[in-house]
C-alpha cells in the first residue's frame, strides 16, 4: 500500500460524549501555543452555544467559515482553502468525524484535515470514540444506536498523538442537567439516547481502552525504530511468549450478505490490534463480474468500497468453487487468518454439511479461520 | 436472556444499610495521573474553584510544596488550611479540617506518608477520616504509588515507591478521572532530560508505558462501576466493552501453540485470557499427561484456568462464554471425525452455530 505520509502533525483529543470538555481543552492548548509564540488559528470550532466555550475562543484568530447553500438553507463549513492560504503553523479543527454538507468539495471533515496535514499544517482536533468505524457494531450492541458519522480507524492510527479527555459520567450528567452542554429540550432528548448512564459508562470504558491501545501501538512503532535498546532486567513474572513475533496476514471474504459490513469492521479491527496486513476478496462464479445480477453486484461493490475506505486491499476473483478459490488465494498470498461470515437462517442440516465456512475450515487446515456471527437485533 | 433476581430480606437489609452509609459518607473523587507534571493538582484545584463558584464550601487540605505558577494562581482564591509540622515534617492538619468541617476538602498526593506521631500513618487514611464524617474529598494520586501496581511500575522504571495507596481505596471512589497528557509534557514539566537527550528518550518510553497502565487501570475501575450499575438495575450484560479471549483445550491434543497464540492476542488486545477445559472422567494415562501439559502451558501463560463440569461440552463452553463476556473463542480443529460427527456435525460445527455474537477462531491441528 503506498501512502504519502503527511508532513503536518495530527493531535486528536479523544472523548466519549459531547460535553466532556474536548473543545475547551483544544482551545486551552491553542492559548498555550500562542503564548509560546506559535502561529495558531481556529479552522473550525463548534461552540454549541456554550458560553464558556465561546469565551475561550476569544483572543484566537478564527478563519471565517465558508457558507454552503443546500436546499434553501445556508450551512457553514470549514474554509479549507482559506486556511491553506493563511497557512498557520497549527490549525484547530473541531469534530473530526463530521460529515460536510452536500455540495462541499470533500465529503468528510477528516478529508479536509488530510489536505491541511499534506500542506504541512499541524492539526489539533477532537473525536468521540463512538465514531470509530471498527467500533460501530459494538456501540450499537450496548447503546442500541447505529452511529452514522464514522471515521476510518487509519486516520486515528496516523495521528501523532491521541490524548484522552476524561470526565466521569456523573459530572457529565450534572453538566447536562445544568444546561451547560445542550439547550434544555435537546438535553432531555439526549438523556434518553447516548446519555443514559450505563451507555456513558460503557463508552467511557471504550474510550479509555482505545486510548491505551493508541499508546501501545505508538510504543510498538517506536520500539521497531529503536533497533538496539538495552534489555530490561526480566523478572520472573514476564511472559514466556513474547520472543518470536509472527506476522499475521488477514483475508476477509466479501459477499453480498448485508452482515458483510460488520465482518469487514471486525476483520479490520483485529488486523489493527495484531498489526497485521489486511486483504479482502470477492469470488464470482460468472466469468466476468459485470454479469452478476444487479442487486447483488451493487451490494458487493458497496462492501468492496467500504473495505477500501478502511484501507483494505481488495481483489475480485473468479471461480466456480468459492471456498476453494478463497483458500487458494490465501495460500498463494501467505495469509494466516481467514475471516468469514456464518450464514444465518439456513436450516440446521444445511449449515452443518454444506456451509462455506465448513468447506474453508476443511480446505485450509494450515490456517486460522475466524467465523463471525453478527448478533441479531430487534 | 434477562434473568430476574429476587434478593432475600437479609440482602435487602444489607443493601439499605449500604445505601445509608453511602449517603452519610462524603463523596470521593480522585484524579489519577501516570506521572508528575501531567496537571493533576491543577485539575483538582480547578474543580475546587468551580464548586466554590457554585456555592459549595471548599477548603484546601493539602497541596504540593512549590506548586507551578498556574496552581499558585488558583490557590490565591481559596481557603487553605495550613499544613502543620510534626517532627519537622509537614503534614495535613486533619483536626483543624474536622473542626472547620467544610463540604469539600482538596487533598493532593494521597500516598504521602505521615511522620510518626500523626493521627494516621498516611494521607489516604486522613482522607478516609474526612469522608467518614461526611466531608467530600477531591484528591490526586499517581499511578506509581498504587500498591497493586508497584511490581509493574518497578519493572518499567526500576523504582519502587515506599509510599502507597491501596487500589481498594481507589475503588471506593465515587468518581475517578484520568488526567492524560502526552509524555513530552510530563518530561518538560519535570525538567528531566534537558541535559541528556538519550536519557530523555528512554524516560519518554517509560512514561508512555506508565500512561498505558494508568489508562487501563481507569478502564478497569470504570468496568467495575458498569457491572455494579447493571447489577443494581437487575440487567444482565449481554455485550462487552472489552475483548476477552477463551481458549478451549482438550486432553486429545497438545495445546502449546494455541495457548501461545491466545497469550499473544490477549497482549495485543490488552485483555484477559481464559483457558477452559470441560472435564472428562476416566481419561487414559496418555491423555491425562497431555492434559497436564496443556494446563501447565495455560498456567505459564498467565491465563485464568477454568474447569467446567458438564455433559454437553459445546453447551457449557457457550454458557461460560456468555456469562464471562467472551468475545473470541479459540479452538483447535478436530483430528478426525467419527460417525456421530458426520451425522450431527462436529463439536466445532455446533460451537460455531451457537456462538452468535462471539467470534470463533479455528486453529490448525
Amino acid at each position: 500500500m503506498t501512502e504519502q505520509s503527511p508532513c503536518g502533525r495530527l493531535k486528536i483529543l479523544l472523548g466519549y460524549a459531547a460535553g466532556v470538555g474536548k473543545t475547551i481543552k483544544m482551545l486551552d492548548e491553542a492559548h498555550e501555543l500562542k503564548r509560546q509564540g506559535v502561529d495558531v488559528v481556529i479552522g473550525y470550532f463548534e461552540p454549541h452555544g456554550r458560553r464558556d466555550t465561546i469565551a475561550k475562543a476569544e483572543g484566537l484568530e478564527t478563519i471565517p467559515r465558508r457558507k454552503v447553500p443546500h436546499r434553501g438553507t445556508t450551512f457553514e463549513e470549514m474554509d479549507t482553502d482559506a486556511v491553506l492560504r493563511r497557512h498557520p503553523q497549527v490549525c484547530l479543527v473541531d469534530e473530526l468525524a463530521h460529515t460536510n454538507v452536500p455540495g462541499s468539495e470533500r465529503t468528510k471533515r477528516w478529508e479536509d484535515v488530510q489536505i491541511l496535514l499534506g500542506a504541512g499544517i499541524d492539526v489539533v482536533t477532537t473525536l468521540n470514540v463512538q465514531h470509530l468505524e471498527s467500533l460501530n457494531d459494538r456501540v450499537r450492541d450496548f447503546s442500541g444506536i447505529r452511529v452514522r458519522e464514522t471515521l476510518p480507524d487509519w486516520v486515528v492510527k496516523q495521528a501523532d498523538e491521541v490524548v484522552m479527555v476524561d470526565l466521569p459520567p456523573e459530572a457529565l450528567l450534572n453538566r447536562l442537567k445544568r444546561g451547560v452542554v445542550y439547550a434544555p429540550e435537546k438535553a432531555s432528548q439526549a438523556l434518553q439516547n447516548f446519555f443514559k448512564e450505563s451507555t456513558l459508562v460503557a463508552l467511557r470504558e471504550l474510550a479509555l481502552r482505545q486510548a491505551a491501545h493508541e499508546v501501545d501501538a505508538r510504543q510498538a512503532t517506536q520500539e521497531a525504530v529503536e533497533a538496539s535498546r538495552p534489555a530490561a532486567p526480566e523478572s520472573g513474572a514476564a511472559t514466556p511468549f513474547t520472543t518470536a513475533e509472527t506476522t499475521d496476514r488477514i483475508l476477509i471474504h466479501i459477499t453480498a450478505n448485508p452482515a458483510t459490513a460488520a465482518l469487514v469492521r471486525r476483520g479490520r479491527r483485529v488486523a489493527d490490534f495484531l498489526r497485521a496486513d489486511c486483504f479482502a476478496v470477492f469470488v464470482h462464479r460468472e466469468s466476468v463480474f459485470r454479469d452478476l445480477p444487479l442487486a447483488q453486484r451493487e451490494a458487493v461493490e458497496r462492501h468492496l468500497n467500504f473495505a477500501r475506505n478502511l484501507r483494505i486491499e481488495t481483489r475480485l476473483l473468479q471461480g466456480k468453487d468459492a471456498a476453494r478459490t478463497v483458500v487458494d488465494f490465501a495460500r498463494l498470498n501467505g495469509i494466516t487468518q481467514i475471516f468469514l461470515l456464518r450464514p444465518q437462517g439456513a436450516s440446521w442440516s444445511k449449515i452443518l454439511r454444506r456451509g462455506l465456512h465448513q468447506q474453508v475450515v476443511r480446505l485450509a487446515p494450515d490456517m486460522q479461520v475466524t467465523i463471525v456471527a453478527e448478533r441479531r437485533h430487534g | 436472556m434477562a434473568t430476574e433476581r429476587r434478593p432475600d430480606p437479609e440482602q435487602l437489609l444489607r443493601q439499605v444499610q449500604a445505601e445509608e452509609e453511602h449517603l452519610r459518607r462524603g463523596r470521593l473523587k480522585v484524579f489519577l495521573g501516570y506521572a508528575g507534571g501531567v496537571g493533576k493538582s491543577f485539575r483538582m484545584l480547578d474543580e475546587g474553584r468551580r464548586r466554590q463558584e457554585r456555592g459549595e464550601d471548599v477548603v484546601v487540605g493539602a497541596v504540593q510544596a512549590n506548586p507551578p505558577p498556574e496552581v499558585e494562581a488558583l490557590l490565591r482564591g481559596m481557603e487553605v488550611i495550613p499544613l502543620q509540622t510534626l517532627a519537622g515534617v509537614p503534614v495535613m492538619d486533619v483536626e483543624t479540617i474536622l473542626r472547620r468541617h467544610p463540604e469539600v476538602c482538596l487533598v493532593d498526593s494521597l500516598a504521602y506518608n505521615n511522620p510518626p506521631g500523626s493521627p494516621n500513618p498516611s494521607r489516604w487514611r486522613d482522607a478516609e477520616a474526612l469522608l467518614e464524617t461526611g466531608i467530600s474529598v477531591i484528591a490526586t494520586v499517581n499511578l506509581q504509588y498504587i500498591e497493586e501496581q508497584l511490581d509493574k511500575v518497578e519493572r518499567i522504571t526500576g523504582k519502587r515507591a515506599t509510599e502507597t495507596v491501596p487500589q481498594s481505596f481507589l475503588s471506593t471512589a465515587d468518581e475517578i478521572e484520568v488526567v492524560d497528557a502526552p509524555p513530552e509534557m510530563a518530561l518538560q514539566r519535570s525538567g528531566v532530560g534537558a541535559e541528556s537527550p538519550a536519557s530523555s528518550a528512554s524516560w519518554e518510553h517509560q512514561l508512555s508505558e506508565l500512561r498505558e497502565i494508568a489508562l487501563l487501570l481507569a478502564a478497569e475501575v470504570v468496568d467495575h462501576q458498569l457491572e455494579a450499575y447493571l447489577r443494581r438495575q437487575g440487567i444482565e450484560q449481554l455485550w462487552s466493552t472489552q475483548e476477552r479471549i477463551l481458549v478451549w483445550i482438550t486432553p486429545h491434543s497438545d495445546a502449546a501453540a494455541i495457548i501461545a497464540s491466545g497469550r499473544r492476542n490477549a497482549d495485543r488486545f490488552q485483555c484477559e485470557l481464559f483457558v477452559v477445559y470441560v472435564s472428562q472422567p476416566d481419561l487414559p494415562p496418555v491423555e491425562k499427561a497431555v492434559l497436564g501439559k496443556n494446563l501447565a502451558h495455560a498456567h505459564d501463560a498467565g491465563a485464568r484456568i477454568e474447569v467446567l463440569d458438564a455433559e454437553d461440552h459445546v453447551d457449557s463452553i457457550i454458557r461460560f462464554a456468555r456469562v464471562h463476556g467472551i468475545t473470541q473463542i479459540f479452538v483447535k480443529r478436530n483430528a478426525q471425525q467419527g460417525l456421530w460427527d458426520r451425522l450431527l456435525g462436529t463439536p466445532i460445527d455446533r460451537l460455531i452455530q451457537a456462538a452468535e455474537g462471539i467470534d470463533v477462531r479455528v486453529f490448525p491441528q
